[in-house]
């Protein structure tokens, strides 16, 4: 499977790229994410988006090397990053790393990263530990954290008049780190968590959990893990009346929710570091680029950001050479890079913060909260009972 | 009140599930004495050809309500039933007289093949299937208790495939045959019986029953993966340990109380949801403590 996908990887770069530019070095740099398993509709689309910034950097002549993506799979599994991860920053041709979606791995891979001294920016995992949890020059991240996204959340959860809350969290560093940031939020408005529940990462049934909410009667069921889970517990609820508001994190917010829910995702709310492409401030080139470029898969709310990791680290191998030292200041000191998402500013633990944005599934798509029909009054979502 | 019968309910379909695949183990190991690891992958590989018998009938556009579900049930069933029997004919019986050890090694070992062969070889094998609704799912409310159509016909389905292989076991010539072998192998040749048919036959039911276990899993999640025999395979064992291996009725037995303890526990301590299946396992080991031949005990009943 690795070594399928990094094959395609750089089969996907050596097309576009055929036979010009021969002369100039070759500079490897790594891209790892999920590239099978359930989360792999995001990893996809990232290493797509990545592969779209390498190509474009070698399009340009004016480019001082030739640039290959390595791609390889985590398979959103601790242990699989923790390989891969070796394997990339044991690797003396790959200068550094656009690297990984799912926090579990990423916060497992981190230490990985820093023994070598291979500089990493983080493209799509949120969990604030990944950069505020060590001081390891080499991680940085450019898709903010979890402490953006749940105080979006519970900011306008709340204000929309959803008091009564039950968490369900997977049991990972992901799910309860978001449910420690959710509890530390709710406590300062007026609202409160009434239950809250644990899940494996791989359950199946939740129909026991999902009953003890039924008789609990919150007002909002709060979702913090990933896409395979969240589609399960959805649809479990479905199955047993549990006829109540759903909320998710950037987890959930793929296209594999949608397709793998039906009608029944529509009215599903969720947050998300990443706003729609189209209204980021480069967002039109970028999806211009990337529908050109015909891939085969959406590029996923997080692949502008991906985009973004590979741009900066060429951008910086550009200024200094393929050195990883070198590399590592320049990207350590980033202070309003313009990029697609917006300018980049790296604070002292390297993370780039951003404004989170509201969303919700509107006939099979997710569209953000101010443009769609539920904002406008069109359509209801569920109303916060007592 | 209401909700204590959906609990009771919705853990009653789960317990049939794993009650499902506990029979397997038993009637295994009531034949031959061995333990078939590689049952939970079966289950797999049922759910998946269930999946791609429904999707082969909807290119040809007969995608039909009932029909649609007799079909994939009985592409589910031969499909796990020819490599059940075939695992018996190639790797257990010549092993028999080989350490129980060796055949569990080595059906945990064709467990993992089948398993990595489905994640290698079904299209993006490695991601969830989104399995079709094959049962109406209309929603059925009787004095404030939400249940769905679909969870009842398949509740009903379950007990009617469990009645009929009792019934199958107590009352034909195949099960007198398998009773006679399970008992002692060695004299029910003797009169006549073919030992190997009988055995191969075991086996083939038995996987049968997990291909109908893995259909009726991928119906009720509207969606099956790779590795869902994995942990459904070391339930459905526990729970044929927990009855007693061996016999039929402690399997079923066995399949219900580990879906209630796991039901039982979020209950009591939704905050601690997910130690659920800690719990339910840890039961089990003090329950293997107090009843070492299961609930059912041997030298009580007879085998299968």
């Amino acid at each position: 499977m690795l070594l399928k996908a990094a094959v395609v990887g750089v089969a996907l770069i050596a097309s576009a790229v055929g036979a010009q530019a021969q002369s100039k070095e070759t500079v490897k740099i790594a891209f790892i994410g999920p590239l099978s398993g359930g989360n792999s509709a995001a990893g996809v689309g990232g290493r797509n988006s990545a592969a779209l910034a390498v190509n474009l950097r070698n399009d340009n002549p004016s480019s001082k090397y030739k640039y290959e993506l390595v791609a390889l799979d985590d398979e959103c599994k601790p242990n699989v990053g923790i390989q891969v991860a070796t394997r990339a920053a044991t690797d003396r041709h790959i200068v550094a790393g656009v690297t990984h979606y799912c926090s579990a791995v990423a916060i497992a891979a981190v230490d990985v990263y820093h023994r070598f001294g291979m500089p990493a920016v983080v493209w799509g995992a949120i969990l604030p530990a990944i950069t505020y949890g060590n001081d390891y020059k080499e991680i940085h991240r450019v898709n903010g954290s979890m402490l953006d996204e749940t105080a979006v959340a519970t900011d306008f959860l709340t204000k929309q008049g959803y008091k009564k809350w039950v968490i369900v969290h997977d049991t990972t560093d992901y799910g309860n780190g978001l449910l420690k940031f959710f509890q530390e939020k709710i406590a300062k408005t007026d609202g409160q968590i009434i239950g809250t529940f644990g899940v494996g990462a791989d359950q199946q049934d939740f129909s026991a959990e999902l009953l003890k909410i039924k008789e609990a009667k919150p007002q909002i069921v709060v979702f913090a893990g990933l896409t395979p889970l969240g589609v399960r517990v959805r649809s479990q609820m479905e199955r047993l009346g549990v006829n109540i508001q759903f909320a998710g994190v950037s987890g959930i917010m793929s296209t594999s929710y949608l397709e793998a829910l039906g009608p029944t995702a529509e009215a599903t709310i969720a947050f998300h570091n990443g706003a729609p492409a189209e209204t980021l401030p480069g967002g039109k080139k970028f999806v211009d680029d990337y529908q050109k470029a015909a891939f085969k898969d959406p590029a996923e709310p997080y692949g502008p950001y991906a985009y973004v990791a590979a741009d900066l680290i060429m951008s910086a191998i550009e200024k200094v050479g393929p050195d990883r030292k070198k590399v590592l200041d320049v990207l350590n000191a980033t202070k309003g890079y313009p990029s697609i998402a917006g300018p980049i500013t790296f604070d002292d633990h390297r993370n780039n913060s951003v404004a989170s944005t509201k969303y919700v599934a509107q006939d099979g798509r997710w569209v953000r909260w101010e443009d769609s029909e539920y904002a406008s009054g069109k359509r209801q979502i569920k109303i916060a009972k007592d | 009140m209401a909700i204590l019968f959906e609990y009771f309910f919705n853990g009653a379909v789960l317990g049939i599930m794993y009650a499902l695949v506990a029979v397997g183990f038993t009637l295994f190991f009531g034949v031959l004495d061995v333990i078939k690891f590689s049952h939970g992958d079966v289950l797999t590989l049922g759910a998946f050809s269930g999946l791609v018998a429904f999707l082969a009938l909807q290119l040809t556009g007969l995608d039909l309500p009932v029909i649609g579900l007799v079909i994939v049930l009985v592409a589910a069933c031969i499909v796990t039933g020819l490599v059940g029997a075939a695992i018996g004919q190639f790797f257990v019986i010549p092993m028999r007289n080989s350490s129980a050890f060796n055949i569990l090694l080595m059906t945990l070992m064709i467990g993992t093949a089948i398993r990595e062969a489905i994640r290698l070889f079904y299209p993006t094998g490695a991601n969830p299937k989104a399995f079709p609704a094959l049962l109406p799912n209309s929603p059925v409310e009787i004095g404030g208790v939400f249940l769905r159509l679909d969870s009842l016909i398949l509740l009903a389905l379950g007990f009617a495939i469990v009645f009929l292989t009792h019934w199958l076991i107590r009352h034909t010539k195949l099960g007198l045959a398998i009773r006679a072998v399970a008992q002692d192998g060695d004299t029910a040749q003797v009169m006549g019986i073919p030992f190997k048919q009988t055995v191969l036959a075991t086996f083939a039911l038995g996987s049968m029953l997990a291909g109908i276990a893995g259909v009726m899993h991928g119906i009720y999640y509207s969606e099956i993966n790779f590795g869902v025999g994995l942990l459904l395979g070391i339930i459905g064992f526990s729970a044929a340990v927990l009855g007693g291996l061996g016999s039929i009725w402690g399997a079923i037995i066995g399949g219900f109380a580990f879906a209630a303890l796991q039901t039982i526990w979020v209950v009591l301590f939704p905050d601690a949801s997910g130690y659920r299946d800690v719990f339910a396992f840890a039961a089990i080991i003090v329950a293997m403590t107090i009843f070492p031949t299961g609930i059912i005990a041997e030298r009580y009943s007879e085998r299968v």
